[in-house]
């Protein structure tokens, strides 16, 4: 990769979402692999992750940028969910759990002392394999964190933004007091984008967001994702390949090196990955003779 | 190893079967026995104890006065309003303990801390009652007098480890699903506890709740040193003995005349089938809450 990389401005960001980018520049990027000025959100060199005495996935070196999709494929157990999960601090409540390597933030060590875990995922907001929904009222699942986060300002427009945002306020609009649980698998899943959106996150992840969910729901949540993207930095790990392909910008391939552990293999531009992949491994996933 | 049998021999039980068949029944009647002796034990005490107090019901018992020295005349309305009082003391006191208790150990603690804990709830719930009671008097009765809140500190200290115990349970089936999607969202700690982990096993703690209701209602030795100097009247207030129901029980029982000891039963009786319906209640509604949330 060699993308020229935009520095941080020192200080808080201005928590401003639509992007400064011209969104042609994307489509142009999908077909040209000439360097294109891109902000970079993650910056990981050389990560490792040790669960006790087992190393689940080493030497992962890639960065992601913003206001793109860029999705982690590959075989189970490769370690991709592991990578995602290292990038809002999740595995930190794994007792065993160990990080090495660096990664980078916008410039900044998330794994420093300093780093506060809850700043982290207060940015960095997460979207699971299966929809978990809180068992409260559809209002109150997407208002209770920017309630709690002290934005409490026009809440109301604020959830109803958050329910457009994840195309699923005409539906609910009419029931918002009612529970969550109530609402259908696909329905439940566009709710836990929309509360994960509401507090206005830099970063959206999603764990194999699809995998719980029928075709109609899963081209909904595909289609949402396109439509994300242009106001949040997107990273989803799924298991479908013509999903990564329809959805992502950027494909990274995760697969077992000799040592058995889960390593980055190679990372591309989707379309490059698919067509015309550099690594025969990568091959080998992609055209479904392994994996 | 050798072929396990002769594929032409019937299938009747062959070789060492017959003898293991004998065994496992042995075993399944002694089982089944041990069970319904559990059950059978309940059945005579409730059946028992309704023969002989049931009889005793009537408006007068639930709202006189307590009977004179010889159970002659009167009710047991004082004893009921005072072990109400009592019970009611006794959760204030024990409910912010017990759940606070239970959060720190499931949420906070680390886990050789929270270990420690829970041993120590274990023991707490099995401490003899009379030693809580004999504990409290010397904490209080002996620098003050006997009173409802020495009482209601005994009765609590036989709660919290109940409260505690079904709290953790009840926050152990909190699904992690939904911890992890409260996590991700960048909100503190004790927010999170606050907000989803506790309202989402509210249910659950509070049939707890009333199940140790129930049980400091029918507690007698934590009282019996505790708070039993009363008269006749009622009396409620706090600084003073009440009459309580498991004390009143104890000296009508004790007494040698024939109307007081069936005074003894009917209390007996009230006491129990009050308890019974109340543990009864929470655990059918508990049940119920849980199936609704599919926990």
């Amino acid at each position: 990769m060699s993308l020229t990389e935009t520095t941080p401005p020192e200080g808080p960001r201005p928590r401003v979402h639509l992007s400064t980018f011209d969104t042609t520049a994307v489509r142009d990027d999908r077909i040209d692999v000439a360097p294109v000025a891109r902000e970079t959100v993650f910056d990981a060199t050389n990560v490792a992750v040790d669960y006790g005495f087992v190393r689940a996935i080493e030497a992962v070196t890639m960065s992601i940028y913003r206001n793109e999709a860029t999705a982690l494929i590959g075989p189970s157990g490769c370690g991709k969910s592991t990578f995602l999960r290292c990038l809002n601090r999740m595995n930190d409540s794994i007792p065993s759990f160990k990080f090495s390597g660096r990664l980078l933030y916008h410039g900044h060590d998330m794994y420093d002392r300093r780093a506060n875990r809850v700043e982290v995922r207060r940015r960095i907001g997460m979207v699971f394999q299966k929809p978990n929904p809180f068992p409260k009222s559809i209002y109150d699942n997407v208002a209770w964190a920017p309630r709690n986060l002290g934005l409490r300002d026009n809440l109301a427009d604020r959830v109803e933004r958050a329910l457009r945002e994840a195309v699923l306020w005409d539906e609910v609009k009419d029931r918002l007091r009612t529970s969550a649980l109530g609402l259908s698998g696909g329905q439940q899943q566009r709710l836990c984008i929309a509360r994960a959106i509401a507090v206005e996150p830099d970063v959206i992840l999603l764990d194999e967001p699809a995998s719980a969910l029928d075709p109609i729901s899963t081209a909904s949540i595909e289609d949402l994702i396109h439509r994300l993207k242009q106001h949040y930095t997107i990273v989803i790990v799924t298991h479908n390949m013509q999903q990564a392909a329809r959805v992502a910008d950027r494909t990274a391939f995760f697969s077992l090196d000799e040592h058995q552990v889960g390593t980055l293999i190679e990372y591309d531009m989707t379309e490059k990955l698919f067509s015309a992949p550099a690594d025969s491994r990568t091959l080998d996933y992609v055209s479904g003779r392994f994996g | 190893m050798s072929a396990i049998a002769d594929p032409a021999h019937a299938l009747t039980p062959s070789g060492n079967l017959v003898r293991r068949q004998f065994v496992s029944r042995l075993v399944l009647a002694g089982a089944v026995g041990a069970a319904a002796l559990a059950v059978a034990v309940l059945g005579i005490l409730v059946f028992y104890t309704g023969l002989k107090g049931a009889g005793q019901l009537s408006l007068t018992f639930f709202t006189g006065q307590l009977p004179s020295y010889n159970g002659v005349g009167g009710g047991l309305g004082p004893a009921l309003v005072g072990t109400i009082e009592l019970s009611l003391f006794a959760t204030v006191i024990a409910l912010p303990i017990g759940v606070m208790t239970a959060l720190f150990v499931s949420e906070f603690a680390r886990p050789r801390v929270a270990a420690v804990l829970e041993t120590a709830l274990d023991l707490m719930a099995g401490m003899p009652s009379i030693i809580i009671g004999v504990f409290v008097v010397l904490l209080i009765v002996d620098n003050f007098q006997q009173s409802v809140i020495a009482a209601a500190v005994a009765l609590s200290m036989v709660e919290v480890p109940l409260i505690a115990r079904a709290t953790l349970v009840s926050l152990s089936r909190v699904p992690k699903p939904l911890r992890e999607a409260a996590d991700a969202l960048g909100v503190a700690r004790w927010r999170i506890t606050l907000g989803v982990v506790l309202p989402t096993s509210a249910n659950s703690i509070l049939t707890a709740t009333v199940l140790a209701v129930a049980r400091a209602a029918g507690e007698t030795a934590p009282i019996l040193f505790t708070c039993s100097v009363f008269t006749q009247a009622y009396a409620v207030n706090p600084l003073h003995s009440v009459p309580s129901m498991p004390v009143e029980i104890l000296t009508l029982a004790e007494s040698e005349y024939p109307a007081a000891i069936s005074k003894a039963w009917g209390a007996a009786f009230l006491l129990m089938f009050t308890i019974l319906i109340v543990n009864i209640c929470a655990r059918l509604w508990l049940n119920r809450s849980r199936r609704k949330r599919g926990l």
